[in-house]
């Protein structure tokens, strides 16, 4: 069961950009290279039906509809300044898609504090070439590039690294989002009586392994809530039907690419399935089943419908989004 | 002003324990909006409701359920989950200590692109291998300081031995009801705790090569060398600001003073017509560069 999940809820193309370093461009696409994958619980009403979230407004007590909301700013005497999407997408600084590569630096170079979300980056367009060679020569050399973007009406500095003859980007945190010592007020450093340092080292190696312990990495908690779930519903224990989308079929599963065939079909390797065996049959972790409500609804829907769901969630950059990056940027949005 | 501690806890190696405090390394510096109705303004609240009358349901009356397959949801009692729920402490516990150069982003240095190419199995396998040895950042997520809370000592001791025995500790710790998984290391006479992401939650890509007739040439190889040593310079991240953070801030002010504010257009990006032109062209404008301003520091 869970490879079949797993091969319906592989990643998509999140969005697509143009990698740029002096005049050469590199057209990419992006995809997360992580996932959330912990169980989302439903909540269910006292009659089993599924519940839903709805605004309602703190002053009159009226539900309201995503049209009957605004986006205000509170401004420091509590009032507040609403601000329109139109405004919001005026802001980006760039309407380009471009990822303007504008430094290589040495990767040791780069503070890992600040790294924040990683993609895969994706050949994309006709030829690859530019890729190959700006995926090679960086891992060559062992450097890293410095870019920024726009994505989604906002502004991100990035890590490109060059790794295993693919390109990933990592998002980065300006350095104003991160504290110092001295901001947190952490006491001057001083030095430990040497007896103290020993017994520190002593018990460091005690603990030392030489490889990682994978298991140590396991989401402990997800893994025994669904084992407690299943067990539940093999004993036929408080089980809930609840009529969902049926299962989308191969034509529309298209569109949810696995990463690594993606990367595969691009980079033109070799023919071959994608290896899915992931974490089921290493052995411990049991992928949890995918999110439970976004995706198949979402996956049904219509572009038109996608975007006013959107709108309503005030994803920005929506108007310029493909069927694809709508989707990806509603299951952001939760 | 000094950070206020989040949370105080021992951190525990074996039998050694160091009372440490928490920080957040991060600070929210985004400016952040509240959703209006906009008839009258009032901000707006969000409700767990019935899907046919529209109700409000009380939260004790909601009951919560896990998918167990597509359709199917098993309830689970209030006392199931609060037997799943990770038991409260104030312990950071030391699990492993591994060599900071098997987390350091440097482990992409590892000579596995020497894979042979082709056989996929033997990268997969390879690639797999290299990476239950090592973690990347990919797997790193929020950063934490952690300050002594009352042995100094201790506290220093251990920043200074993981520092010098290049290691670093992978510890678990239950915060608010929540068990993590972090990474503690030292940096600049201080420990650092990060969390990192769960196993499942990476997205493993081995490695790839190009197929040899789609492989770039030795010409532009040595181009693009030069290029990249063209636009070589040392990293200053405080260089980078969020500008459109500045311009939301900007637009804010302006707005409360009852100002209209225009935005530039971004210029057209002339694009050359082969890889190699791209490059020669490249190299010309970031050599003028150079004469023109000097070289950078």
């Amino acid at each position: 069961m869970a490879a079949e999940l797993e091969a319906v809820a592989g990643p998509r193309a999140f969005w697509s950009g143009t990698l740029t370093f002096g005049l050469v461009s590199v057209p990419v696409d992006l995809f997360p290279a992580v996932r959330s994958r912990r169980i989302a619980m439903r909540m269910l009403g006292p009659d089993d039906q599924p519940l839903v979230r709805r605004y309602f407004c703190s002053a009159d007590g009226n539900a309201l509809t995503r049209d009957d909301i605004v986006r205000g700013y509170e401004n420091e005497d509590g009032s507040f300044t609403i601000v329109s999407d139109e405004e919001l997408d005026a802001l980006a600084p760039k309407k380009s898609r471009d990822i303007d590569l504008r430094l290589f630096v040495r990767r040791e170079e780069i503070p890992r504090q600040l790294l924040e979300r990683p993609y895969v980056l994706a050949p994309a367009g006709e030829s690859t070439k530019a890729y190959h060679l700006l995926a090679e020569t960086m891992e060559r050399a062992g450097k890293a590039g410095i870019a920024t973007f726009v994505m989604r009406g906002k502004e991100y500095l990035a890590a490109i690294f060059a790794e295993g003859g693919t390109l990933r980007a990592v998002t980065m945190r300006f350095t104003t989002e991160l504290r110092t010592p001295d901001d947190v007020g952490l006491p001057a450093v001083t030095r430990a009586p040497a007896e103290h340092r020993q017994e520190m080292e002593r018990a460091l190696a005690e603990l030392t392994a030489k490889e990682l312990d994978r298991n140590l990495l396991e989401d402990e908690y997800s893994r025994r809530l669904l084992e407690l779930a299943e067990a539940k519903r093999d004993a036929e224990r408080d089980v809930v039907e609840i009529e969902e989308a049926p299962p989308a079929d191969d034509e529309e599963t298209a569109d949810i690419i696995d990463i690594m065939a993606a990367l595969k079909e691009r980079i033109g390797a070799a023919a071959r399935k994608p290896a899915r065996a992931e974490p089921a049959e290493r052995g411990r972790a049991r992928a949890p089943p995918r999110r439970v409500a976004g995706d198949d609804a979402l996956a049904d829907k219509s572009k038109q419908e996608l975007y006013e769901q959107a709108k309503k969630l005030g994803v920005k950059g929506r108007s310029s989004m493909s069927r694809e990056e709508l989707i990806a940027a509603l299951l952001e949005a939760g | 002003m000094a950070a206020r501690a989040m949370w105080k806890a021992d951190l525990a190696l074996g039998e050694i324990k160091v009372p440490v405090k928490l920080y957040a390394a991060v600070r929210d510096a985004k400016v952040h909006f509240r959703l209006l109705h906009a008839a009258d303004g009032a901000p707006v609240k969000q409700h767990i409701v019935h899907p046919e009358t529209a109700r409000p349901v009380p939260p004790e009356a909601i009951k919560k359920a896990v998918a167990v397959d597509r359709g199917v949801y098993v309830v689970l009692t209030e006392e199931e989950q609060a037997a799943l729920a990770p038991k409260p402490s104030r312990l950071i516990s030391v699990e492993q200590a591994v060599a900071a150069s098997a987390i350091d982003e440097r482990w992409f240095d590892r000579p596995y692109y020497l894979g042979p190419d082709g056989d996929d199995e033997g990268y997969f396998a390879l690639a797999e291998a290299l990476a239950a040895s090592a973690i990347d950042e990919r797997w790193f997520d929020r950063p934490y300081y952690l300050g002594p809370d009352g042995d100094d000592e201790g506290y220093f001791a251990l920043a200074e031995a993981l520092a010098k025995r290049e290691a670093v500790g992978v510890a678990h710790w239950v915060l608010r009801n929540k068990r993590y998984v972090g990474a503690l290391h030292a940096s600049g006479g201080y420990l650092l705790l990060e969390t990192l992401r769960y196993a499942q939650e990476i997205v493993e890509v081995g490695a790839l090569r190009p197929s040899a007739n789609r492989a770039p040439h030795k010409r532009e190889i040595a181009l693009a060398e030069q290029l990249i040593g063209a636009l070589e310079d040392r990293f200053d991240p405080s260089a980078f600001r969020d500008e459109y953070q500045e311009q939301l801030k900007g637009l804010l002010a302006a707005k409360a003073a009852g100002k209209v504010v225009r935005f530039p257009k971004a210029p057209e990006r002339k694009r050359e017509e082969s890889l190699v032109a791209s490059l020669q062209a490249s190299l010309k404008s970031s050599r003028r560069k150079e004469t023109s301003h000097g070289r950078r520091a």
